[in-house]
């Protein structure tokens, strides 16, 4: 890319009283690209978002938007900018048309302009039928597109996502990501944070991973899948002699162990020739291994690859459990992460 | 300005949408004067009709109520997400507050005069002129500015809704004890002192005046200054409090 970053920031700090939100952040992101930020609860996130769309100012470090300083540019950058929050912000007592064309005046639309935008938006989201009824009487999935959509009133270059799916169902959330995928075609650039890491893997081109107020890994999502692996082998023993003498020879490849359970954890793309290929290397007499099964690398699972240690506090707590209640699907265990 | 205007339209149509509230706020002070006018009137002595003496307190308390709504719709715009929308809009705390305010003061205005209305339907009969209806309707305005604004800063400084409506509590007790209902030399001495010198009375002194056309005195420029100066403190204080909160 030969243009400007859309977004770039360096050393950026903020704490909230003695708590240390961010420990330097440093980010840049190519214009007409989509961004991820991707980590767990308190791990700083919203807070950047908060920094590069104006509303809360660093401690320390620089950040500049579209060009212009957050800081001392303030205004020019909120001129190209919109944010949506992971609060809606839309009137649960008007209605989704009234929204949009007030959002519409607010960017300094025209009257008419105004009722085409919202008319234009209600369209390309999905949204036509919900134009009279009140937001209120919205599902959770129609309000965050709405919010979306009062976010594009005025032509931003930058959006800002803050969580744009938490809390959908798993069919709202796959009619997010399309939306979200449309945004790119029309050239702007998309900031988001997630704590999925599908979310991540499905939309974004560059991710990076944060944990305790840093950037921890940055990529493309192949160059962090190489490191973290999309699925995960769990390999059940038969007993602790073959359980500690495979843990010993995969050493750092180890991305889960659990010896209560006699389970390790390698990654693996879930291909049938990969799992066959690790199975005969792991175990070429054929007798240590008793049963395995392949899950979606969760957060954990990037978090114990990138970091060495699992997601911070309850997270992580969390992750024990899961391994515990014997789950294997990604999504369950990424839902959970949530709920945190 | 423009956004102020925006945004004005916006608490206006979001009050239609939530008119049970605006009834209440309506009815409860025509509620309170037919039960004063009809159960209490005839016990209190005012040298005038009871009706015509109550109506000034009355529409003070219409304006306590009506403006009561702000301080819900200010903190519930606080404590949700669209209030980062607007900033990341580059909308400023006083477009923000000043829609609401300005909602409140057209609000107030339709309130006001159906209250009116109503008073003449029981007997309400002022004998005031053109000029002192027009000083009337500024006295009024003046109020319902300065406690929309006072309403605002509630909003402001309250952590939720429901909080917000506790905090105007007391807006809407003070006309009791002024002399809005009943003339304060009935009332126990040692209310005398607060009950003279509070600024609902020459507020009600006022109007009062006004209304039957007798001689206001210092009531008029004294309810001027009190509601001036309520404005300005509590203007500033929002604007403030704005900032603290949105740092």
């Amino acid at each position: 890319m030969t243009h400007r970053p859309a977004v770039e920031a360096s050393g950026l700090e903020k704490s909230y009283g003695a708590v240390k939100v961010l420990r330097g952040v440093d980010l840049s992101v190519a214009p007409g690209s989509v961004f991820a930020l991707l980590g767990p609860n308190g791990a700083g996130k919203t807070t950047t978002v908060r920094i590069l769309s104006t509303l809360t100012p660093p401690d320390a470090g620089r950040a500049r938007v579209a060009g212009f300083d957050v800081i001392t540019d303030r205004r020019r950058v909120r001129r190209v900018i919109s944010l949506t929050g992971q609060y809606a912000a839309v009137d649960e007592m008007q209605t989704g048309e009234e929204n949009l064309r007030m959002m519409g005046r607010l960017t300094r639309l025209g009257r008419a302009e105004a009722r085409g935008r919202a008319r234009e938006l209600l369209e390309r989201f999905d949204l036509t039928g919900a134009a009279r009824p009140t937001v209120g009487t919205y599902s959770g999935g129609m309000r965050r597109r709405l919010d979306l959509a009062a976010g594009l009133v005025g032509h931003p270059e930058v959006i800002f996502l803050d969580e744009p799916t938490t809390g959908l169902d798993p069919r709202s959330r796959q009619a997010m990501w399309e939306v979200v995928k449309g945004l790119v075609t029309d050239g702007v650039t998309v900031f988001l944070t997630t704590q999925y890491l599908e979310e991540a893997d499905q939309l974004a081109d560059r991710i990076a991973v944060v944990d305790g107020g840093r950037v921890v890994a940055e990529g493309t999502s192949a160059e962090l899948k190489e490191r973290v692996a999309g699925q995960r082998l769990d390999l059940v023993f038969g007993d602790i002699a073959g359980y500690e003498r495979v843990a010993l020879r995969l050493g750092v490849r180890l991305v889960w162990s659990d010896a209560d359970r006699l389970t390790l954890g390698v990654a693996t793309d879930g291909s049938a020739a990969h799992v066959r290929a690790l199975l005969d290397e792991i175990d070429p007499e054929r007798r240590a291994v008793d049963r395995f099964s392949v899950r979606g690398a969760t957060l954990d699972d990037v978090f114990m690859a990138l970091t060495g240690h699992a997601a911070e506090g309850e997270s992580g707590a969390e992750g024990e459990r899961r391994g515990a209640e014997g789950e294997s699907r990604g999504a369950t265990g990424e839902k959970e992460a949530a709920g945190v | 300005m423009s956004d102020a205007i925006v945004l004005t339209g916006r608490t206006i149509r979001l009050t239609r949408r939530n008119l049970d509230a605006v009834l209440t706020a309506m009815l409860l002070p025509i509620m309170l004067m037919l039960v004063f006018v009809s159960f209490f009137g005839g016990a209190i002595h005012t040298g005038t009709e009871y009706v015509t003496y109550v109506v000034p307190g009355v529409m003070l308390l219409c304006a306590g109520f009506g403006s009561a709504n702000t301080a819900v719709t200010v903190t519930h715009d606080m404590t949700g997400g669209i209030i980062d929308r607007f900033r990341s809009l580059d909308i400023g705390g006083t477009a923000i507050l000043a829609g609401h305010v300005a909602a409140s003061v057209l609000r107030n205005t339709v309130a006001t005069t159906i209250v009116f209305g109503v008073a003449f339907l029981i007997g309400f009969r002022p004998v005031a002129g053109p000029l002192d209806w027009l000083a009337v309707a500024g006295i009024l305005l003046m109020f319902i500015l300065a406690i929309s604004w006072l309403s605002a800063c509630s909003g402001l400084i309250a952590r939720s809704p429901e909080a917000a409506g506790g905090c105007t509590f007391l807006m809407m007790f003070l006309p009791y004890p002024s002399s809005a209902f009943v003339p304060i030399d009935t009332m126990p001495g040692w209310l005398h002192g607060f009950a003279e010198h509070q600024p609902v009375t020459p507020v009600i002194e006022a109007l009062r005046g006004l209304l039957l056309d007798r001689p206001v005195g210092d009531s008029a420029w004294q309810a001027l200054v009190w509601c001036g100066g309520i404005l300005v403190v509590a203007a500033g204080l929002s604007g403030a409090l704005f900032r603290r909160r949105t740092a």
